[in-house]
C-alpha cells in the first residue's frame, strides 16, 4: 500500500526562557499552537486529531498532563495521543503525528511537545532517590561527560572541539529569535574559560534548562493542495531506533541504533551520500562534544572524523553541513520539546522561513533527536520538493 | 486500509506482584509466550510501542528498562506512549496502515500497589483548580455514580447485576484477581464503601502486564490460522473538567464506537472500572441486549492499569480465534472518569465492518 | 517479614516536590479573588458562567478575558462520601466530595463538603464556602463547603477584580510514598553486598556476566543465571571529574565518577574513585573497592564506599576498549 505524501505546513514556537511565569502550562502550549494553527491558516475545526509529546511527568509534576490540556489544545471530540520516548520524545511524537497521515487515517494533524522546566527542578526529577543504589554521577551530565572523553580518546580530537560548537551555536542562536540563551560574547576562548562542570565538559558546553513549547501542522497531499501553504515541507523519511541503556559491550560513543536509524533514513529518502545531498542539520546536542560524536554517527564524516567537519568550520552557517542554525538545544533546553524543535526547524529551513539563520537555497534538511543514554533515536528528512519515492 | 490482525495475546494479572515497577520479570515471560503462539522469534517483529506510566512507578523513564525484557541488541524499531497499551496498539496499527511493517508486538505493564494508586491518579487532574484539593479516584467515579442513580438512568440492582455477573464470570479466567460465583443479592448485602459505592462496585487495584502481537494480511495466517481482523480503530478524548461533560453518558465513547462501526457485534470487552460505568459504554455503544459483555469478567474483577485496555483488546481476540465471537468489540478507557475512550473492534472475517 | 523471607528486598521510596506554578491571566485573577475570599466564574462566549474559570472557551477555544464574581453558596448537585480520606484532602475526617452549583454559575466547582455523616449529604442541600483561616492563594482558600443552615450567607462584598492581580504564582507540594523493589536477580545482588559479596551472573544465552545481574540479558531478553562471584578490584574503562555539587549529593567537589569494569565482569558499573588526585584518575587505572566497616554492611551499593588506585600497571587500552 502507497504511504500518502505528507508535509508540514505550519510550525509555532514560544519564547524560549528560563521561566516563562507568564503563563500557566496550558498558556505556554497555545502559544506555540495558536502560531503553527496561524502558519499552516487553519483553526482548530480544521485539525482531525492532536499529538503531544513530552518528557517525564515528574518535570511538572502533572500525571499524563495531556489528559488536563485536551481542551484548551481543541481536542475534545477528536483523538489524542500522547507520545513519552525521553529525550528524543520530540521527534517521535512528530513521527507518530506523520504516521497518522501517511497512513490515510488523517488529513491535518496537529502535534505539539513541551517542558515547563521552571515548575521543578529537571537533576531532581531524573535522579529521584532509589533505594539501594548509590548515585554518584550527578545529572545528564554527569551522565555523558564519561562518555565523551571515550570519543576524545577515540578519536583523537584536540580538546577544544567542543568549545568550538558551542561558540558557534551560542552566535547562531543571536540570528534566532526564540533562542533562550543570547551572549553576544561568547567565543572559542570564553567558552574554554568557563568552569569545568563534569571534566571534561565545561558549563559553556552545556544546554541550559527552559520553558517552551513548539507545535506543528502535518497535513496530507490533498489537504497540502486545498492549504494557502505554497511552501510546505514535505516529508522524506522518518525513523526510529532503540536499544538498551547498559549491555555487555554496547558501543556508547557511536550506538548502534543511531547508526542503524541513520542508514534506514538515507535509504527512504534515496539519498545515498548525506553530506553531499543534505543542505543542513538540526541535530540534538545538549553537550557541545555530540555534534561531532553524531555527525559520525549519522554518516556525515568516517568513524573519528567528525570533529574534523567542525574544526573547519563546515558545521558553521556557510560552511559544507551547516548544524544547529537555530543555535541548537545548547542555546534552548525545553527538555520534551528540544527534538520537536530539531524537527520544525529543518521544516523551516526547507520552507525557506528559517529567517535570519536561513541557510541559503537549502533543499533537504534533518531533523534529529536523541534520548535515553544516548539510546533512543528519532530523526526525519524533510524536503522542498514533494518525494518521488 | 490493510487488513491487520491480533494473533497473540498473553497476560498476567495480579494483586500485589512480588516484583520490580519494572515489570520485566512478567514481560519476558510473556514475551516468550508471544513466541510460542506465533511461531516467530524477536526477528520477526517489524516494530514494538508499549504503554506505561512514570508516576505509576515513581520514577522517570520507567519505560526504560522494560525495553531490556525485548533484547534490544541489535536495536529495534521501538515507541512509548503514556497511556494504557491499548493506544500503544493503536500506534502500531496506524504504522503498520504506512506500509513501513508488517507485524508489531505491543505491550504494557503497571505495578499500580507500589503506590496509594486512587491518590498518585488526583495528580491527572487540573493541577491549578482541581489537583490541590487531591481528589481521589474513587471518589470522583462516586459523583457520576449518584448523578446517574438519581437521575434514575440506573438503579443499585443494576449496578450490583454487572457486579455479579462480572465475578461470575471472572471464575472461569486464570488472571482475574475478585472473582467467584455471586448472586445479585450477594453484592447488595455488602456494606456501603465510598456512598454510593460498595467496594465490588470498585475494580481492585491491581498489578499486571500484557502484550498482543498484529500482523497485516498473510503475515497474520502465518501466525494463527484463524487471526482475530481489526475492522475498525477509533478513540476520542473529552475536556477533563467533569463540570464541562454530561457524567452521565460518554460521548466520547459514542462517537469513537460510532467512528469504528458496531453493527454485528455480538460480544463486547467494557474496560468499565466501575459498575455504573458498564451502564453507561453499553448505552454510549448502542450495544443490543444479547451482546455478550465482559466474558473474561471485565475490569470490575482485575484493573491492571495501563494494561487493562490492551487486556480488552486481547480478550476479546480469543474469542474470535476460538469461534465464539464472530465479531467483537474492544474497548478501553483513560484519563479521570471515562475521559478519553478507544474502540476496537475484530472480526473473524476480513473487512467484515 | 525478615528480607531473607522474600523473593525481592523492598524499601519505602518518597517522591517529594513543591512545584512552582506560574498561573497566567485567567487564574491569577481567580486566585487573587480567592485570597479575597470571592469566587470568580469565567464568562464563556455563549454567555455561560463557569467556575473555576477555563483558560480557554471550550467552543471558541479563544482565551476567556471576563470574569464575575458568583455567591460563595449554592446547591449539591452530586457527592460522594469519602470514608477513608487519603493525604493532603480538605479534611482529615470522613467528608463528602461534591459538585456544587454556585449561585450566579452555570457549571458547578468541585470541592469537598463538611458533615459528619453521608445521612446529612443530600443532592439539593444548600452550603455556603468556609473560608480558610489564612489565605495563600490557591484554591485551598475555600477550606471546604458546609451546610448553609437557616441563614443564607450575605452576598460577598465586591472586591476590586481589575488591575494587576496580586497572585501570580503557586506552590504545589507533591508528596508521593511508593514501596520499591528490586529485582530478583538485583536483589541476590544487594544481599551479596550485606555479605561483602560481589555477585553477578551469567546470561544463559551469550554467556555474558553481568552485574548487577539482570531481570532480562539486554541482548537476549531472558533473566541472567548462573552466580558468579567478582573480585572488588577492576579498571577504569572512562570516568569524569564532577565538579557540581547536586540536590542530596554528600561527596565533597571534585571528585571522581567512573565506570568501573570488574574483572570477570561484562559489563562496567558507575562508582567513585577517591584516595587520589582527580587529576591523576586515568583510563585503564586499576583500582580496588574500599568497603565501609562489616558492622554497618546493608543490602545497598553504599556498602563499597569508593574505588581507589592499587597502585598495579595500567590496563592496555585494548583490553576495555569495547566497554567504551
Amino acid at each position: 500500500m502507497a504511504k500518502v505524501p505528507a508535509a508540514v505546513i505550519g510550525v509555532g514556537q514560544t519564547k524560549y526562557q528560563a521561566a516563562r511565569k507568564d503563563v500557566s502550562i496550558a498558556g505556554l502550549l497555545r502559544e506555540a499552537v495558536d502560531r503553527a494553527l496561524a502558519d499552516a491558516q487553519l483553526t482548530f475545526a480544521d485539525i482531525d486529531a492532536v499529538v503531544v509529546g513530552k518528557a517525564p511527568d515528574l518535570f511538572e509534576g502533572v500525571m499524563m498532563p495531556e489528559l488536563y490540556l485536551a481542551d484548551a489544545l481543541g481536542a475534545a471530540g477528536k483523538p489524542l495521543l500522547r507520545v513519552h520516548t525521553a529525550g528524543s520524545v520530540g521527534g517521535s511524537t512528530a513521527i507518530v503525528a506523520a504516521s497518522l497521515v501517511q497512513a490515510g487515517v488523517h488529513e491535518r494533524v496537529l502535534t505539539v511537545a513541551f517542558e515547563k522546566q521552571s515548575e521543578s527542578n529537571a537533576m531532581w526529577a531524573l535522579s529521584v532517590p532509589v533505594p539501594f543504589i548509590m548515585p554518584v554521577h550527578a545529572g545528564a551530565g554527569g551522565y555523558f561527560a564519561p562518555h565523551v572523553r571515550s570519543y576524545i580518546r577515540r578519536s583523537g580530537a584536540p580538546t577544544n572541539i567542543g568549545a568550538i560548537v558551542a561558540a558557534k551555536d551560542r552566535q547562531n542562536a543571536l540570528k534566532n529569535p526564540y533562542a533562550h540563551l543570547r551572549n553576544e560574547n561568547t567565543t572559542v576562548e570564553s567558552v574554554l574559560a568557563s568552569t569545568m562542570l563534569w571534566d571534561p565538559i565545561r558549563y559553556d558546553e552545556t544546554c541550559p534548562s527552559s520553558d517552551g513549547a513548539c507545535a506543528m501542522v502535518i497535513a496530507s497531499e490533498s489537504a497540502v493542495g486545498t492549504s494557502g501553504v505554497t511552501n510546505p515541507a514535505w516529508i522524506h523519511g522518518t525513523q526510529m531506533r532503540s536499544e538498551p541503556t547498559t549491555a555487555a559491550e554496547r558501543d556508547q560513543v557511536n550506538p548502534q541504533a543511531g547508526r542503524e536509524a541513520a542508514a534506514a533514513l538515507w535509504k527512504q529518502a534515496g539519498i545515498t551520500s548525506p553530506i553531499d545531498e543534505i543542505d543542513c542539520a538540526e541535530i540534538y546536542v545538549p553537550f557541545s562534544w555530540f555534534e561531532p560524536m553524531w555527525l559520525e554517527n549519522l554518516g556525515f564524516a568516517a568513524e573519528g572524523e567528525g570533529w574534523k567537519l567542525t574544526e573547519a568550520g563546515e558545521t558553521a552557517l556557510g560552511g559544507r553541513i551547516p548544524v544547529n542554525m537555530s543555535g541548537g538545544v545548547l542555546s534552548s533546553n525545553p527538555i520534551g520539546a528540544s527534538g520537536m524543535i530539531r524537527f520544525a526547524e529543518a521544516s523551516l529551513q526547507v520552507m525557506g522561513e528559517a529567517g535570519e539563520h536561513q541557510v541559503d537555497g537549502a533543499r533537504k534538511a534533518l531533523g534529529h533527536a536523541y534520548g535515553g543514554g544516548s539510546q533512543f533515536f528519532a530523526m526525519w528528512v524533510v524536503g522542498a520538493d514533494k518525494p518521488s519515492n | 486500509m490493510r487488513d491487520v490482525a491480533v494473533v497473540a495475546f498473553s497476560q498476567r494479572q495480579m494483586k500485589e506482584m512480588d516484583g520490580s515497577p519494572t515489570c520485566v520479570e512478567l514481560l519476558v515471560p510473556i514475551f516468550g509466550e508471544l513466541y510460542e503462539q506465533t511461531g516467530w522469534t524477536k526477528k520477526d517483529i517489524d516494530f514494538w510501542c508499549s504503554g506505561s506510566s512514570d508516576y505509576l512507578a515513581g520514577r522517570s523513564f520507567s519505560f526504560v528498562s522494560a525495553v531490556d525484557a525485548i533484547g534490544a541488541l541489535p536495536p529495534v524499531m521501538e515507541s512509548h506512549v503514556e497511556m494504557d497499551a491499548a493506544w500503544a496498539l493503536y500506534e502500531a496499527w496506524v504504522k503498520i496502515q504506512t506500509g513501513e511493517i508488517d507485524t508489531a508486538a505491543v505491550y504494557g505493564f503497571g505495578k499500580a500497589s507500589a503506590g496509594v494508586l486512587r491518590r498518585t491518579l488526583s495528580l491527572q487532574l487540573d493541577p491549578y483548580t482541581v489537583q490541590p484539593l487531591w481528589p481521589d479516584t474513587v471518589s470522583l467515579n462516586g459523583l457520576q455514580a449518584r448523578e446517574g442513580l438519581e437521575k434514575g438512568l440506573w438503579d443499585e440492582k443494576a449496578t450490583a447485576e454487572v457486579v455479579a455477573r462480572s465475578m461470575t464470570d471472572a471464575a472461569a479466567n486464570e488472571w482475574a484477581i475478585r472473582k467467584g460465583a455471586t448472586s445479585v443479592d450477594d453484592v447488595l448485602a455488602q456494606p456501603m464503601y465510598a456512598d454510593p459505592l460498595r467496594r465490588w462496585d470498585i475494580a481492585p487495584v491491581s498489578d499486571g502486564a500484557a502484550a498482543i502481537v498484529i500482523a497485516a494480511g498473510d503475515k497474520a495466517y502465518e501466525a494463527r490460522e484463524t487471526p482475530a481482523w481489526i475492522t475498525g480503530f477509533e478513540h476520542r478524548i473529552e475536556p477533563i473538567a467533569l463540570n464541562a461533560r454530561d457524567l452521565t453518558t460518554s460521548t466520547s465513547t459514542a462517537l469513537a464506537g460510532r467512528a469504528a462501526g458496531t453493527a454485528g457485534v455480538d460480544l463486547a470487552e467494557l474496560h468499565a472500572p466501575f459498575s455504573h460505568q458498564e451502564i453507561i459504554l453499553r448505552e454510549a455503544l448502542g450495544l443490543a441486549s444479547d451482546v455478550t459483555v465482559n466474558p473474561s469478567g471485565g475490569a470490575l474483577t482485575a484493573n491492571p492499569m495501563f494494561t487493562a485496555g490492551l487486556n480488552r483488546i486481547g480478550e476479546a481476540s480469543r474469542r474470535i480465534w476460538a469461534g465464539e465471537s464472530e465479531k467483537a468489540l474492544a474497548h478501553s478507557t483513560s484519563g479521570p472518569v471515562l475521559q478519553q475512550n478507544l474502540v476496537c473492534t475484530l472480526a473473524s472475517k476480513k473487512g467484515s465492518n | 517479614m525478615a528480607p531473607s523471607e522474600s523473593r525481592v528486598l523492598s524499601a519505602p521510596m518518597k517522591v517529594e516536590f513543591d512545584y512552582t506554578r506560574s498561573l497566567g491571566p485567567v487564574l491569577s485573577r481567580f486566585m487573587s479573588a480567592l485570597a479575597q475570599q470571592q469566587v470568580l466564574g469565567g464568562v464563556l462566549a455563549d454567555g455561560r458562567v463557569v467556575v473555576p474559570p477555563p483558560e480557554f472557551d471550550p467552543v471558541t477555544h479563544a482565551a476567556v478575558t471576563e470574569l464575575v464574581p458568583v455567591s460563595s453558596a449554592g446547591v449539591v448537585q452530586t457527592w460522594t462520601w469519602v470514608t477513608e480520606p487519603v493525604k493532603d484532602q480538605p479534611l482529615d475526617r470522613p467528608f463528602a466530595f461534591a459538585h456544587v452549583l454556585l449561585d450566579g454559575s452555570d457549571a458547578p466547582i468541585l470541592h469537598a463538603v463538611s458533615v459528619d455523616s453521608p445521612a446529612a449529604m443530600s443532592t439539593g442541600m444548600r452550603v455556603k464556602v468556609r473560608w480558610a483561616d489564612e489565605p495563600t492563594g490557591t484554591i485551598r482558600d475555600i477550606a471546604w463547603f458546609e451546610p448553609v443552615g437557616d441563614e443564607e450567607p450575605a452576598p460577598s462584598a465586591s472586591v476590586e477584580t481589575t488591575g494587576e492581580p496580586e497572585i501570580t504564582g503557586i506552590i504545589s507540594p507533591v508528596n508521593l510514598e511508593y514501596m520499591y523493589a528490586a529485582s530478583p536477580e538485583e536483589s541476590k545482588f544487594f544481599r551479596g553486598l550485606a555479605e561483602g559479596r560481589i555477585l553477578g551472573q551469567r546470561c544463559p544465552k551469550c554467556q555474558k556476566v553481568y552485574v548487577p545481574p539482570r531481570g532480562a540479558c539486554p541482548v537476549d531478553g531472558v533473566p541472567t543465571a548462573e552466580e558468579i562471584e567478582l573480585p572488588d578490584r577492576g579498571t577504569v574503562t572512562t570516568f569524569c571529574i564532577v565538579n557540581v555539587p547536586f540536590q542530596g549529593q554528600k561527596i565533597p567537589i571534585p571528585y571522581v565518577s567512573a565506570y568501573v569494569l570488574l574483572d570477570g565482569a561484562d559489563i562496567a558499573f558507575l562508582h567513585l574513585i577517591l584516595e587520589c588526585d582527580a587529576a591523576d584518575v586515568r583510563m585503564g587505572m586499576r583500582v580496588e573497592a574500599v568497603w565501609k566497616p562489616r558492622e554497618e554492611w546493608t543490602t545497598d551499593l553504599n556498602n563499597i564506599k569508593y574505588f581507589r588506585p592499587t597502585g598495579e600497571p595500567d590496563a592496555e587500552y585494548e583490553t576495555y576498549k569495547q566497554h567504551l
